[in-house]
């Protein structure tokens, strides 16, 4: 038996009908483009899918996972290069973030075109930028080498040598991604008081003091979100290091990190199952030091 | 006002609109219409001189076929990432592939990607299967069905500068000429060669037989027997004493240039390559380049001689007819002489034969290729379904020894890795 429905229920309903056609289209795309791909990698990890994904995988149970786990060779020095990495980049770029944008606080003449400039390493793409600096930093014919000559020092490897390829790719990624720092600081410093600052001008505190006890604890919420976006960026780097080191980061795999090994297991190897596996530990582990970011950020804020 | 059959009818309309937009999608998605007579005939291809030389050619098979041919060249690693990707997506947008038969050729055979051309080649004298030589018609086989056809072959040959003496007979005097021509603050080095981990095992492999290795004996590790331990160590000597700085980064296109700009004495690496150092657009040698058969190690000169490119169909092609009508054409005794004539080596006896194909070579260069190919051995890695991973475990003791450090634990360590691999491959294969 029906019941007369009220005009303003009958509303609700149509315009609940229209707020779901409205979404279909924004829930397929996300089902299909987000949602399948993660849920289809989960299931390829629990599986011994090998050389074509569509030949048919037996389930393994959590296998993958272990020999992932138990792989001294190639996973967990994988996991230590991508934290070194990832440290040694974003120390750097935020030390040297910060310093640039406090030099650039105040206006001076020609700020907008170091700006620009700042900005060209941010626009140009990663594997411009390996090209780029794989001839400057080229062992027999690169410039780099022909400049080092001149002041009297002796021929470098560079990305040429297992020990030296992850610092000198640490400091192409500072090189190329300070400036993003340098603007995010910039712009949550434009936005800071500047009573507090006089205040302390005021009671004789000096430009260090200012910066330490002033404007750093201010800033420190935009300096909290530009880490937790370089961090998660740096650990994800994949095109510049496969670009100048090829597979396998380099002969030593002496710059593979976990996204290089994860490629080079798909790609190079047909091993579907255990590269899933290493992803999703990957994908854990991202989760996890954001995490870990935002609870410290939260607490230094508070 | 709107009624309640009304509501009921726009939900069931959105939900039966939801479904029919996403069947249709699905259906647009992965349904296959027949082929079309304007379809092209897609062909992938690596980026080499063979498929240049083939592009310029493509009309006549055109006409032939009564169709367009569309060729996309892409480097080796594109080459076999496009394939994976597609291929796993079972995609119908490649018909004739090139492939290495020695590197892909078993893994794409177990996943079925590959068409069966064994009636097509042993039905067809004309075509004259038992003409091409033996090893590279071996390697197109995967358990009694013929997959590939090949197309280029290549075998190591010894670079030298003529301006600097005479070419090294013996593994020996290689190493000594190199010391000796060694000059770092000069920018000279008496050797240049591939050192990065994987790029580097192919060329190893020549000098692995010359000291009476193999990568696999009887189906178990070779690469930590003695002769194996003597190969990684002279090699890594070579190139780690008499070789330029950053040698573990540097595969063909690192090492190339080095030799071409007249930095090295010394250089061994596929005979296919040898114009770079001749034309002088990319090479400052000049005629100061001289090329040599690969020196004599404790076994001989054994250095491979492989069919590094050939020809197959994809099994989810719809052109099948066509795509084999390609592949025969492009592999005939007409255009196996025409190519090498040009300079690019084939597969064909017949052709090897007619001395007027090797005219266009310079003649030290041709005599070298006679004199390697005679001494070749059919492989130049080891015979497994992860070629990719089998190599980044035998180049890993290379790298140690270039580095100078001690190659014995590397190598009993890489020796373990790899029987441990063997047996995985093995169960791979099986299942």
């Amino acid at each position: 038996m029906r019941f007369p429905t009220s005009p303003a229920a009958t509303i609700e309903r149509s315009h609940r009908t229209l707020r779901w056609a409205m979404l279909t289209p924004a829930l397929a795309f996300v089902g299909l483009m987000i949602a399948f791909p993660l849920v289809y990698t989960v299931y390829l990890s629990i599986t011994d899918a090998f050389g074509a994904v569509n030949a048919g995988a037996r389930p393994v149970g959590l296998q993958n996972y272990g020999d992932a786990l138990t792989d001294g060779r190639r996973f967990w020095p994988a996991v230590w290069r991508t934290v070194v990495f990832t440290i040694g980049a974003v120390l750097l770029e935020t030390v040297l973030g910060l310093a640039l944008a406090m030099l650039m606080r105040k206006a001076f003449r020609g700020m907008r075109w170091v700006r620009t400039v700042l900005i060209v390493p941010l626009l140009a793409t990663p594997v411009a930028i390996a090209i780029l600096w794989l001839l400057i930093l080229d062992p027999t014919n690169g410039i780099a080498n022909r400049m080092l000559a001149v002041v009297g020092i002796g021929p470098q490897e560079f990305l040429g040598s297992v020990s030296g390829s992850l610092p000198t790719l640490v400091l192409i990624d500072v090189w190329q991604w300070t400036p993003m720092i340098t603007l995010l600081l910039l712009a949550g410093l434009s936005t800071l008081p500047e009573e507090p600052e006089e205040a302390a001008v005021v009671d004789g505190a000096n430009a260090w003091q200012r910066f330490r006890h002033v404007v750093l604890p201010m800033l420190v919420p935009t300096l909290a979100t530009a880490l937790v976006l370089r961090t998660v960026d740096a650990l994800k780097t994949f095109d510049i290091l496969y670009a100048t080191k090829g597979p396998g980061g380099g002969s030593a795999f002496e710059v593979e990190t976990l996204n290089v090994l994860a490629y080079g297991l798909t790609f190079d190897y047909q091993e579907y199952g255990l590269a899933s596996a290493v992803l999703v530990l990957f994908t854990l582990f991202i989760i996890g030091i954001v995490v870990l970011l935002r609870r410290r950020a939260g607490r230094s804020e508070s | 006002m709107v009624s309640s059959s009304n509501r009921r009818f726009n939900r069931r309309a959105l939900g039966r609109l939801v479904v029919a937009a996403a069947g249709t999608a699905v259906v647009a998605g992965c349904g296959r219409r027949p082929p079309a007579p304007d379809d092209p005939l897609r062909v992938m291809a690596v980026n080499h001189v063979w498929s240049k030389a083939l592009r310029e050619r493509l009309p006549e098979i055109e006409e032939r076929l009564g169709r367009r041919v569309s060729m996309s060249l892409l480097t080796a690693d594109q080459l076999a990432g496009a394939y994976n990707v597609k291929l796993n997506a079972s995609t119908t947008d490649i018909d004739v592939m090139m492939v290495r038969a020695l590197q892909e050729q078993a893994l794409f055979a177990r996943n079925g990607w590959l068409a069966d051309l064994t009636g097509h080649v042993r039905g067809d004298a004309a075509f004259g299967w038992d003409d091409f030589q033996e090893a590279p018609r071996e390697a197109s086989t995967v358990s009694g069905r013929v997959l590939s056809v090949p197309v280029v072959t290549e075998r190591p040959v010894l670079y030298y500068r003529k301006d600097l003496g005479e070419p090294p007979r013996t593994l020996d005097e290689l190493l000594e000429t190199s010391l000796r021509h060694t000059d770092p603050q000069n920018g000279v080095y008496g050797y240049v060669g591939r050192g990065q981990r994987s790029g580097a095992v192919t060329q190893w492999s020549s000098f692995l037989f010359s000291f009476g290795g193999d990568f696999t004996v009887d189906g178990r590790s070779g690469i930590g027997s003695p002769a194996a331990l003597a190969a990684y160590e002279f090699y890594g000597t070579l190139l780690g004493r008499a070789g330029p700085p950053g040698a573990t980064n540097m595969s063909l296109e690192q090492a190339m240039p080095i030799f071409a700009q007249g930095k090295a004495a010394h250089y061994i690496d596929a005979d296919a390559i040898y114009t770079n150092f001749l034309d002088p657009s990319v090479s400052t040698l000049g005629d100061r380049v001289g090329f040599a058969p690969f020196p004599q190690g404790p076994a001989g000169s054994r250095p491979h001689n492989i069919p590094s490119w050939s020809l197959g169909v994809s099994r989810f092609s719809q052109l099948q007819d066509d795509s084999w009508e390609f592949v025969r054409w492009a592999s005939s005794p007409e255009m196996v002489a025409g190519l090498q004539a040009a300079g690019i080596p084939g597969a064909r006896r017949s052709v090897w034969a007619d001395a007027a194909t090797l005219a266009a070579f310079p003649a030290d260069l041709a005599e070298a290729m006679r004199v390697n190919a005679g001494n070749g051995v059919g492989h130049d890695r080891p015979k497994v379904l992860q070629v990719g991973r089998a190599r980044d475990i035998i180049g890993r003791p290379l790298v140690t020894a270039i580095l100078g450090q001690p190659v014995g634990p590397a190598v009993r360590d890489a020796d373990a890795e790899f029987a441990d691999f063997l047996v995985r491959d093995n169960r791979h294969r099986e299942s």
